[in-house]
């Protein structure tokens, strides 16, 4: 089996940025991605990427994809890392369709949203409950709906179906919605928002398609008749993959300045590491370090 | 002949967007439905997908639920 110089796992900005350096040192390299743009291609407006006054998610994502594309980079597409292995000097990188070998590994296989962990949630999964506000919500026009979570990302989605939906619940599990303070108060001054806190939802009910939730409110059962769920309880990283580096209590792999982990020849870069701030640039300049490293590396060895 | 596609998606969706990239990109034409605004449209589009999740491809038939590239092509045989 061919020996890999570099694989990258991931194509967010992160990956996206880590393979344009490789490809520019000439070393024998692969990514390997589920899909093209990661978080950035779900974002909606960008007004903090340096040199873009304003951009939205989809555009910025296409960029990146173009500037990887323009130097013939191998890009396994719709294959997912299942497993990573250091066996002496070689690593092991399986995925849900092929094996490889490589000296070196890049981590930049980002975050996903949290799900719910209730009976219910994945036969409905697009049947009705959905992750992406921003996406499906123009179908729920005029329907009621639930969303789960008081955070931002659960704030922000509740003030889009606000606008076009019948009625909106919005079940939080503390005492108060979190996130900003503007957005709580256009969300507690809508006629058609309903807050439910100290409470969880304990199943998602339908046919064919969601119909209602049950939810614990203070202990007590309580089921409301929807038709729309949206899941918006932050995110986790996709870490799973590789059992043997150390990570953080939120699962996120931890590195050193120079992108370096637990393992040596193993770097990660991006929302999937420990890195202080999520953001696209940080990504994206983290995902340059972890690709200079991963050169250096390959020299010194 | 070129083969009948149509696209349910929602204004708002970073996939439906890169789903249509994608086609104009191989010169595919297409119909475009938003079914954020379009009741009728986005019955029909539940009813032919069994979802309700955007974006989805109608390809003479074969439906296809989100920015599925390999199967996209070969629907259309790109």
């Amino acid at each position: 089996m061919e020996v890999f110089d570099l694989i990258i796992i991931g194509a967010g900005p992160a990956g996206i940025t880590a393979a344009v350096y490789a490809a520019r040192k000439k070393i024998n390299f692969l990514v390997v991605t589920g899909d093209i743009g990661g978080q950035a291609a779900w974002s909606g407006d960008i007004e903090n990427y340096t040199g873009y006054q304003f951009v939205t998610g989809p555009e910025l994502a296409q960029k990146f994809e173009e500037h990887m594309r323009k130097y013939n980079i191998p890009v396994k597409e719709n294959e997912e890392a299942v497993e990573v292995n250091k066996a002496g000097e070689v690593i092991l990188v399986k995925t849900n369709k092929a094996e490889y070998k490589s000296k070196t590994v890049i981590i930049a296989s980002g975050k996903r949203s949290k799900e719910l962990g209730v009976p219910g949630e994945k036969e409905f999964k697009n049947h009705g409950l959905t992750y992406c506000a921003t996406c499906d919500g123009p179908l729920f026009a005029k329907k009621d709906v639930a969303v789960i979570g008081g955070g931002n990302s659960a704030l922000d989605a509740a003030l889009q179906l606000i606008r076009i939906a019948n009625k909106v619940y919005i079940i939080n599990n503390t005492e108060s919605l979190g996130g900003e303070l503007v957005m709580r108060h256009k969300i507690e001054s809508a006629d058609n928002a309903m807050v439910y806190n100290n409470s969880r939802v304990a199943a998602v009910l339908g046919d064919k398609m969601v119909n209602a939730i049950e939810i614990l409110k203070n202990g007590k059962e309580e089921r409301l008749p929807v038709q729309g769920v949206f899941v918006e309880i932050g995110l986790i990283p996709n870490s799973g993959f590789i059992k043997d580096l150390e990570k953080n209590e939120r699962g996120e792999i931890k590195i050193n300045s120079r992108n370096e982990t637990s393992i040596p020849g193993i770097f990660a870069a991006g929302d999937v590491t420990d890195v202080p701030e999520k953001q696209i640039i940080i990504a994206a300049g983290e995902g340059s370090k972890a690709s200079l490293s991963a050169f250096h590396y390959l020299v010194q060895h | 002949m070129a083969k009948k596609v149509k696209v349910y998606s929602t204004s708002t969706c970073p996939w439906c967007i890169r789903v249509k990239q994608f086609l104009k990109e191989n010169n595919v034409i297409f119909e475009d439905y938003d079914v954020g605004s379009d009741q009728v449209k986005a019955d029909e589009m539940v009813k032919a997908s069994g979802q309700m999740g955007v974006p989805v491809l109608d390809i003479e038939g074969e439906i296809i639920v989100g920015f599925d590239k390999d199967k996209i092509k070969q629907a259309l045989g790109l």
